[in-house]
């Protein structure tokens, strides 16, 4: 068993490091402790709908940016969904920058929008690796016949 | 318990149903109506709430809310077997109907206004936290909603039963420990709290220190 150990802490050390870097918060444990043997996909559900929402913010909020005259209320509205949704599931950075686009919505700059825009694709991105690394750590331990540690 | 449980079911049922079924009331199991028009928080909420021992129906509108407490204006001459509910919680910001005006909606109703309504809500604006509570909001939470927010409310709902009938003298609810704010907020501390969240742009979020963050409803029923 000594490969499904091994599996084991490799797991716990990448979770604390995405703790450490910032990219989850402690939302992100809270979700982990609502999962047990009668929902033992729960967190992959969650951060799968995470995702699919994301996605299409991220492209409505492109087109909306592209527009020759920028609604920023209707930026304004699927930021703060897409910062809703990240709060949810403890993506704390991506959950930031939203904050500072919000502000410059309510400022109507479209300069700052744009580089925020480009933020916080950056952020979703990295945050995608990250847990679909960790997941697929925990579908190794799984498949090692192991258990996924706490 | 019993009793004062069947008083409890005699207000919340719409009123064409007769009051012969009290199964529900003697089980501990509450019905928790969640509404919210985000995917993500809908899928939380309802793990949250049947960890909790809690049913759940996870809506994603206020419309779809109210037909199913038959309150859009529709005859519904389906009975409400089964369909009792104890507690609704509703997200704040939703697109078409807010959860502010499907609470308003809720208490102008003779059926369901004895309901408590929690609004849920990402931004913690303190003139939005007001409004909701003089409303009629039982509580208003900030996300993301944690465990033992719905324990909380959970405890409060089902000790609220046996408390159904008491009108008078404080109705101040008890609080766990780790929710210090009993006191009426001071209306300058929590005004500061929200401008230096608007001055600080990058700060962490707009919610977390805020003294207002969980505030208690001094209710009259």
């Amino acid at each position: 068993m000594d490969g499904v150990v091994q599996l084991q802490r490799q797991l716990l050390d990448y979770t604390a490091l995405l703790f450490q870097e910032g990219f989850l918060n402690d939302q992100f444990t809270q979700l982990q402790q609502l999962q047990d043997e009668t929902n033992p996909d729960f967190v992959v559900e969650v951060v799968s709908l995470f995702f699919e929402d994301s996605e299409r913010l991220l492209n409505e909020l492109a087109n909306t940016l592209d527009q020759q005259s920028i609604d920023f209320r209707k930026v304004d509205s699927h930021v703060h969904q897409l910062k809703g949704s990240s709060s949810s599931i403890g993506a704390q950075r991506v959950q930031n920058v939203c904050i500072a686009f919000r502000n410059f919505c309510d400022a109507q700059n479209t300069e700052g929008c744009l580089k925020c825009l480009q933020q916080v694709k950056n952020e979703y991105s990295l945050v995608k690796n990250k847990l679909e690394t960790l997941f697929k750590l925990e579908q190794q331990i799984l498949a090692a016949g192991g258990s996924i540690p706490m | 318990m019993g009793s004062v449980a069947g008083e409890f079911v005699r207000h919340v049922l719409p009123e064409k149903v007769g009051v012969s079924d009290h199964s529900a009331a003697g089980s501990e199991e509450l019905h928790v109506l969640a509404v919210d028009d985000s995917h993500v928080d809908r899928k939380v909420i309802e793990r949250l709430l049947k960890i909790s021992s809690c049913k759940v129906t996870a809506v994603e509108s206020g419309t779809r809310a109210l037909q199913f407490l038959g309150l859009d204006g529709e005859e519904n001459s389906v009975g409400f077997d089964g369909l009792k509910v104890n507690l609704i919680m509703t997200d704040y910001s939703m697109p078409g109907m807010t959860g502010y005006e499907l609470l308003k909606k809720i208490k102008e109703s003779k059926a369901f206004r004895k309901i408590p309504v929690v609004i849920m809500s990402s931004e913690n604006i303190l003139t939005r936290i007001d409004r909701c509570l003089e409303e009629g909001a039982e509580e208003f939470i900030v996300k993301p909603v944690k465990l033992s927010d719905v324990r909380r409310l959970r405890d409060f709902i089902m000790r609220g039963e046996g408390e159904e009938n008491r009108k008078k003298g404080n109705h101040k609810r008890k609080l766990q420990d780790d929710y210090s704010i009993s006191p009426p907020l001071s209306p300058a501390a929590s005004l500061d709290c929200e401008i230096s969240s608007l001055l600080l742009p990058s700060s962490s979020s707009s919610s977390p220190e805020c003294p207002s963050k969980r505030p208690r409803l001094w209710v009259e029923d």
